[in-house]
Order: structure tokens, then sequence, then C-alpha cells
């Protein structure tokens, strides 16, 4: 990406240093909400069995299809209405959660420790590890890995173990190719050969030095893959290589429903809507804590 | 000169690389599954058919004499026979590519047509609410899964609205709703980024240069500004055709169009693996290659990149 240097020079340096805290305190505070509702997601998801109305993967042959009511068939409430096997709608959407953030934060720790470590690596090492490293990264950008990601799980079978190596290593090249270059940076610095003069070893350093260096850029970039990550299972699931039924997960909820929109559009819309506003308010902090925590990253 | 053969040269080596890659994965996946021999023959076959057929699908040797096989085959563009269609595997696949190049080239197309004109009204309407309201349709589009985003076409203006064919494929209002579907992340990003880049070009100098020559304001928009910021959006842009590529498996999956991710996904369900294999491997490959055309255009156009 061409770098970009600002040409204009502001008019009155102090007006703008005045504007840009502004900017700045806006831009926490919606960083602040995108927590919040992360946060939020994840009570429910832990809190599901409490917050659910009824058992999600209980079947009820009578209330079927039953469009959104505080009074089904059964004389219970199911204000998101019922599916195709009669379960509540509301109870999955809630217990859905649970797959997209499990799957979603795993992934996310599996895609930074190990792209982590490897931009590290070849960053501090240079040489014929920063080669290798960085030509397996730009091999993986050159295809598309979703379609080999379908492929490896459909040859494999869905497991979660699967699910979570392949959709965190499907994102670990953005971690390594911007650590890399920061740790270029950093190692040129002259605090490293200020330790490594005076006898420290070269894993403390990393670890003490470079490592809290990084961080910012390390969450900024987490942030962005875990809605990557969320759209990925959902996805899977929807193809049906994901979390397997009956356990409930959007995608898999999304691709129950699809058969009766005409009818019953609830079952897939409801699930659908809270995985877009997922996507949407997680990418979005991401592109916030960016825009905080360091604007050089920006891309666009 | 030298140079550029030299640019040639490394992006060649990439390509091949990553072609290398992915045939190493398919096949380390191909045998991380297991042994493909009972799969073939009826469950009660005598011992002396297994050991026939694993003689002749190789699977009786070294691994890595198999692999040595595995990438010959690969050369010629042999994946085995299909199980579900008892053909060729390469000839299935090959018959189901003109579908998904159809859906594909259209998705591209409309993305392209309508994000470029809307990211420069954006742009020039800097702050208006024609840009707010631009700007955050782009932003929902960026981030809605792709697969929902086609169920909600098809609920509201296929079910609910009746303009449109809910799946298939057959006269061009078929293609229409695929095509949005495959084509609305593309279209945001690109809308997205010739907002942003145009944005950058208008504070340069030579714009207000331009400006204070008394040109007319379409004529700095159209003639100084946007050639200049058109670059970065002609390598996002050849970038979204891969995207594109991914997106079209699930794209296919929701609108039943006959390409083919959809006969990947059938043939995942079928466990008919030479299939799957062969998908995977010639997406790749045309992903590939058009990554290879897109950086050498972009060599030739770009002078100041090319010795890189």
């Amino acid at each position: 990406m061409a770098s970009s240097i600002p040409v204009s020079v502001p008019a009155d340096a102090a007006l703008e240093a005045a504007r840009g805290g502004r900017v700045a305190q806006r831009t926490r505070r919606l960083v602040a909400a995108g927590a919040g509702f992360v946060l939020l997601l994840a009570l429910v998801a832990v809190a599901a069995p409490w917050l659910s109305p009824h058992d999600p993967v209980r079947q009820s042959l009578r209330g079927r299809l039953a469009a959104p009511t505080l009074e089904g068939a059964d004389g219970r409430a199911h204000p998101l209405g019922t599916d195709h096997l009669g379960r509540d709608v509301l109870s999955r959407t809630l217990y859905g959660a649970r797959v997209s953030l499990l799957v979603g934060f795993a992934a996310v720790a599996v895609g930074s420790v190990v792209g982590g470590a490897l931009g590290i690596l070849a960053g501090y090492r240079g040489g014929w590890t920063d080669s290798v490293v960085m030509t397996v990264a730009d091999a993986q950008l050159a295809f598309p890995f979703v379609l080999l990601a379908i492929g490896i799980i459909g040859v494999l079978g869905p497991s979660f173990p699967t699910l979570v190596a392949v959709i965190g290593l499907s994102g670990w090249v953005d971690y390594a190719r911007v650590l890399r270059s920061q740790v270029l940076v950093l190692r040129s610095r002259e605090f490293v050969d200020a330790i490594l003069a005076l006898g420290g070893a070269v894993p403390r350093i990393v670890a003490r030095h470079i490592l809290p260096n990084v961080l910012s850029t390390l969450v900024v970039i987490a942030t962005l893959q875990l809605a990557r990550a969320i759209v990925l299972e959902a996805t899977l699931s929807f193809l049906g290589l994901g979390i397997q039924p009956p356990t409930p997960s959007w995608g898999g909820m999304i691709q129950e429903g699809r058969e009766y929109l005409d009818s019953a559009w609830w079952i897939s819309i409801f699930p659908g809507c809270l995985l877009l506003l997922t996507s949407l308010v997680v990418s979005r902090s991401g592109d916030w804590l960016r825009d905080l925590l360091d604007p050089t990253l920006r891309s666009e | 000169m030298r140079a550029l053969v030299t640019f040639l040269a490394s992006r060649l080596t990439r390509a091949l690389i990553a072609v290398w890659l992915v045939s190493t994965v398919v096949f380390v996946v191909m045998r991380l599954s297991g042994d493909p021999v009972p799969l073939l023959l009826p469950a009660d076959a005598p011992r002396s058919e297994y050991a026939r057929v694993a003689k002749e699908l190789g699977t009786d040797r070294a691994l890595p004499v198999q692999y040595a096989v595995f990438l010959g085959h690969v050369v010629q563009g042999d994946f085995g026979r299909s199980i579900h269609f008892r053909e060729p595997a390469m000839g299935v696949a090959v018959g189901y590519l003109p579908a998904t190049a159809q859906l594909g080239l259209t998705a591209f197309a409309l993305a392209v047509l309508v994000a470029v004109p809307v990211g420069v009204i954006s742009a020039v309407r800097r702050n208006t609410l024609v840009d707010h309201a631009v700007m955050a349709v782009a932003l929902v589009g960026q981030s809605a899964p792709t697969f929902f985003l086609g169920i909600l076409f098809i609920l509201v203006l296929s079910l609910k609205a009746g303009l449109l064919p809910t799946s298939g494929r057959g006269d061009w209002t078929h293609l229409v709703l695929p095509a949005l579907t495959l084509g609305a992340f593309s279209m945001a990003s690109i809308a997205r980024l010739t907002r942003s880049a145009l944005l950058e070009v208008l504070r340069q100098d030579y714009v207000r240069t331009a400006r204070a020559k008394g040109l007319r304001e379409w004529r700095v928009v159209a003639k100084h500004a946007f050639r200049n910021a058109a670059i970065p959006v002609l390598t996002i842009t050849g970038l979204q055709l891969g995207t594109l590529l991914g997106l079209s498996v699930v794209t296919e999956t929701v609108f039943a169009w006959p390409g083919l991710g959809r006969l990947a996904i059938h043939s995942i369900y079928n466990r008919d693996y030479p299939v799957v294999q062969c998908v995977v491997f010639l997406s790749a490959l045309v992903f590939i290659v058009i990554n290879f055309a897109i950086e050498i255009a972009y060599g030739f156009l770009d002078p100041r990149i090319r010795p890189r």
C-alpha cells in the first residue's frame, strides 16, 4: 500500500490539535461502546441457560413454524417465533452466540500466537528465516483461502479443533507481516543494542522490550480478525461444514431457515441480523482502535 | 530493462511457489483423510480386491514416491477419476467453470461500474448527506456476511417484491441477485477506496494549480485528480477478482447456481474427493494467474514500483 504523507499544513496548529483531541475522545467512546457490545454478547453467551426462555434443542411438533408471539400454541412466549422443528428461535439465537464467540476467540488466539511468533521471529532473525516466512505468507495470500478451508474441512470432517485451526491459520499472515515490519524497526533501535551489550538474552529482549512495543498493533489486528473469524465460522456452518446440529449456531440457523424463507422468515433473519450487527460492530471497533492506537496501520 | 526482467522473474517465482504450496496442501489433506481404497469398494470385497485397487491408485507405495507421482499428475492436470461422475475429475470441474466465470465477471463488472462513480461522487460531495449515506451503506456491505446478504435479497426482492427469480441459472434475471450478492463486498471496498484515494489527490498542489488556472471543477476532478487516484483503485480492484472467486462458493450455494463452488460443496457431501481436490486446485490456479497478471500490468502502469 502506498504510504501517505499528509501534505496539508494546518493553518492554525493549536486549533487542529484541539480538533484532533476531540476526535480522539469521540473515537475512544466508540471503542468503549464496541467493547461493551462484545462484553454484553459474551455475557449473553455465558448466561444463555438462564436467559433462554426454552431449551434450545427441544422440539415440539405442534408448535412448528410459529410466528413471533407472546402466547404460542403451547401457551408460552416465543418472542422470535419457532423453527421447522418447533424449537424456540430466541433461545437458539442466544445459545448461538456461544459458538460464534468461542470459535471466534479461539481462532484469533491460534492466529495471533502463530502469526505473531512467526512475524517476530522473521523480523528479529532476518536472513533466510525471514525469507521463508514471508514467502509462505505471500503464497498463502496468493490463493483463495476460504476455498481451501472448505476443501480441508470437507475432507477432514467438521470438528471444533479443525474449525479453530483452519479459521485461525487462515489469518496468521496479517499478524506476521505487520509485526515483522515493526520488529525490523525496533531491532535497529539503540536500546536493543544497549541491552545486548549489557549481556541481555534475546528471548528476554523479545519478551520484555519488543512484545510490549507491538502489543497495541497486535490488539488492533486481533480485533479485525475476530470479526473475520466470526463471519467465516458462520459461513462454514451455513455450508454445513461448521458446528454440527443440533448445537445452535447462527450460520446453521440461517441455513435451516432457508427452506422456509417464504413462510417463516424469522428463523433465518433474526440470527442473521445479530450476526451482521456483531460483524459490523467488531470490525468498526477494530478500525476505531487502529485510528486511536496506531494511525500508521491505516490501509485505505 | 534488467529491472523489468528481475521484476517479472520474482513475480513468476512467487506464483509458482504458490501453485506448489497449494498442491502440497491438497496432497497432505488427502493423505490425512485416510485410506481412499475402502471408499471405492463394496464392504464385502475380498482382500485381493483391496490390494489390486491400492496398487492401481499407488497407495501401496512409500509416501515420498506418492508425493512425487502426485506432483507429476498435477502438472498434467490429472486428479484421478470422479467417484460420483465416473469420468476424469478435471473434465468434470472444467465443465462447471463457465457458470462460475459468468457469475464472477458479471459481479465484478457490476461492482466496478457502481462503486467507482459512487466513490467519486462521495469524494466530491464530501461530508454531505449523500456522502454519509453512501459510506454507511458501504460499511454495512463490507461487513455483511455474503450468504446472509443473499438470503436478505431473496427475501425482499424475490419473495416479497416478486421482482426476480430466487435461484437457478436461466436468462439475465437469474443473474441479477447472485451477481449483486457476490459483488457487494467488492463494491463496498472499491467505493470506499475510490473515495479516500480521490480525497488524497484532491489535496495535492497540482490540483490547486489546476483550479487556480481557472479550470472547471469537473475537469479538475476528471482529468487531473481521477487519473492519479486510479492507480491504488486499480490494484485493489484487481485483487477483488480473487476475493470474488472465494466468495462464489457461498453465493452459488445460496442461489443454486451450477458453478465450481456448488460442485465443490456437492462433491464434499458425496465424498467425491478427486473432484474436491481438483476444484480447489483449479480455483487456486485461476486466482494465482489473475494476481500474477495484475501485478505485471501494475508493473507496466506504474514505473515507480517496477524495480522492486
